[in-house]
């Protein structure tokens, strides 16, 4: 296939003519198989950029690429079939009486044969860890189990990219815990690219790469490691650091010179064990 | 206000197929002056409970005091309207219920219908707008024109505005960027010194809890699970976890360096700069663990 990916290309958004830009020549690439984070404050053109990513909104200039095609009116449906979305609220998303004609939905809308139709369904509730909800009411659901029913719906339709537009912010740790599980679970068995929006910075530390977006414009390109080394700048944008970040950069002030800036529990204990072994 | 809670239990829906107990003989007391986590899952009843501070519900059985109103199982309540004017509760995405067609009129909303005087109305709205920091120009604005963040400050303003003596919080930063939460955190905290309110706050966040509230009910399945000081909780990890519940991060990272480390360190409320100049001094030597 090649050209697997979706392309930003100098792209310029504003809800109306005589609003401000919402966002500002941003250029960038969601490579194949990649995971990434974007992150922002409130208003910094985060959930415009998820939205053109699928035609849902169509730039006023530049142009967006996906696989090579440009994202216009009348390529719409084939770049959905590529790009799926989930949304925040749980609660908005649900159109069938049962967890089966949800999932069958979108495959509905795209025309596919009954066969592979029930064989997709099995399959991606599965993916999910919701096997067996097959009769049940999505309204009965907790939180956590819609928003796993909601990316089951979108893998149905075995797109390569999916973006999930704050899916963990409405529901509690446990809600949030099953849903990243299952975002990692789905894409390390599937050849799919993930584009996460959100404001947890632990979801941030697992994704491979990261795009700050600040008013309009992207602010950073680079890794969580890279990220969170600029503390100060992120406070500065409305962001914040995780709390792993901020300890490091204490116990790099009170004289410990850590090899690292470590994104994890793990990584810090290892390298705190290394001096308390070796002095 | 003080408030208690003396073996409430509430059932929907009873007598029906779908009759579901949501609170189970709950029994807890707040102090005047408190600051109160409310922590439990979804479902837990978190928000069955705090429906009864303001008599949006009424027990099924047992008896909630607040300051000098009771509300028991089939007693109307003849106060509730005082009650309701004492106790705001700024519920989840309150930014739904905005509805005037200034920012104004909607924070005026609530204390015009308890007939506060237009010139107390006026007094309260700058004070509710200053703390929630919301410029004055855009007192006249469509608050249907403003950002998310802008409009939750403007439902919250208009809960300030009833000038309550006890404030109830359902979740008020969910959605907001890391930065937003904290403001609001901190203006919330701020109104509950500065006023003197009794505070209850409904959260997920356990660094919330930790680091604003003075105690601590966590309700599991419609009962009260733990009751107590953060601090006292949070050593009890194990029945945390139990409810699937977690402790602050910086408990569990404390909680790992001493098991894998095998060393002498324990949470007692450190900053992490503190944290860290103690930690120093553990890993570089002073062998005070041995």
């Amino acid at each position: 296939m090649g050209n697997t990916q979706i392309e930003f290309r100098n792209v310029s958004f504003r809800y109306q003519e005589d609003m401000p830009w919402v966002l500002k020549d941003v250029s960038f690439t969601i490579n194949n198989n990649e995971w990434v984070a974007m992150i922002g404050h409130n208003g910094s053109g985060k959930s415009t950029i998820a939205k053109l990513m699928n035609g849902l909104l169509f730039p006023q200039e530049g142009e967006i690429l996906v696989d090579g095609q440009q994202v216009t009116a009348s390529s719409v449906w084939d770049i959905r079939r590529k790009v799926g979305m989930v949304f925040q609220n749980p609660d908005n998303q649900f159109v069938g009486t049962t967890v089966r004609d949800d999932v069958a939905f979108g495959m509905e809308n795209h025309g596919m044969a009954r066969d592979l139709m029930l064989k997709r369904i099995t399959e991606s509730l599965e993916a999910v860890g919701m096997n067996g909800y097959e009769r049940h009411e999505p309204h009965r659901l907790s939180g956590g189990q819609k928003q796993r029913v909601a990316i089951a719906s979108v893998l149905a339709v075995s797109p390569q990219y999916i973006i999930l537009d704050e899916a963990t912010a409405m529901l509690d740790p446990k809600g949030r815990k099953e849903i990243m599980e299952t975002i990692r679970e789905v894409q390390s068995a599937r050849d799919l690219s993930l584009v996460t929006i959100t404001h947890d910075l632990l979801e941030v530390t697992q994704a491979d790469r990261v795009i700050v977006m600040n008013g309009g414009e992207i602010w950073m390109e680079g890794t969580p490691r890279e990220l969170f080394r600029k503390k100060e700048q992120l406070i500065e944008i409305g962001l914040d650091t995780p709390f792993v970040s901020k300890l490091a950069e204490e116990l790099k002030g009170a004289g410990l010179p850590l090899t690292r800036e470590p994104l994890n529990h793990q990584e810090l204990l290892e390298e705190l064990w290394t001096f308390h072994s070796t002095r | 206000m003080d408030i208690s809670f003396d073996k409430v239990s509430y059932t929907y829906q009873p007598n029906t197929p779908f009759e579901h107990r949501a609170l189970d003989e709950v029994s807890f007391k707040i102090n005047s002056g408190a600051y109160v986590a409310v922590i439990g899952h979804t479902g837990s009843g978190k928000s069955t409970l705090i429906q009864h501070l303001n008599g949006l519900l009424q027990p099924t059985s047992g008896e909630v005091k607040v300051g000098e109103y009771h509300l028991k199982a089939n007693e109307k309540n003849k106060q509730l309207r005082n009650l309701r004017e004492q106790v705001g509760v700024v519920f989840q995405y309150p930014e739904h219920q905005l509805f005037e067609e200034t920012v104004a009129k909607d924070i005026a909303f609530g204390p015009q219908n308890f007939g506060v005087p237009q010139e107390e109305i006026h007094r309260r709205t700058r004070e509710a707008v200053k703390a929630t920091q919301i410029h004055e120009d855009l007192l006249e604005r469509s608050p249907f024109d403003l950002s998310g963040g802008q409009m939750r400050r403007v439902a919250i303003s208009g809960v300030l505005a009833m000038d309550p003596r006890v404030l109830v919080l359902d979740e008020p930063t969910a959605g907001l960027d890391p930065n937003g939460q904290k403001e609001i955190m901190q203006m919330f905290h701020r109104l509950h010194k500065d006023k003197q309110l009794t505070t209850i706050l409904v959260t997920h966040s356990m660094e919330d809890a930790l680091a604003y509230a003075d105690h601590i009910v966590i309700l599991n399945q419609g009962e009260v699970y733990m009751e107590g000081a953060p601090l006292e909780i949070f050593k009890q990890q194990q029945a945390l976890e139990d409810v699937q519940l977690d402790v602050p991060e910086v408990i569990q990272f404390v909680t790992k360096v001493r098991e894998q480390l095998g060393v002498e360190l324990e949470y007692t409320g450190q900053s992490i700069a503190e944290l860290a100049k103690e930690l120093t001094r553990i890993v570089k030597g002073d062998r005070v663990y041995e």
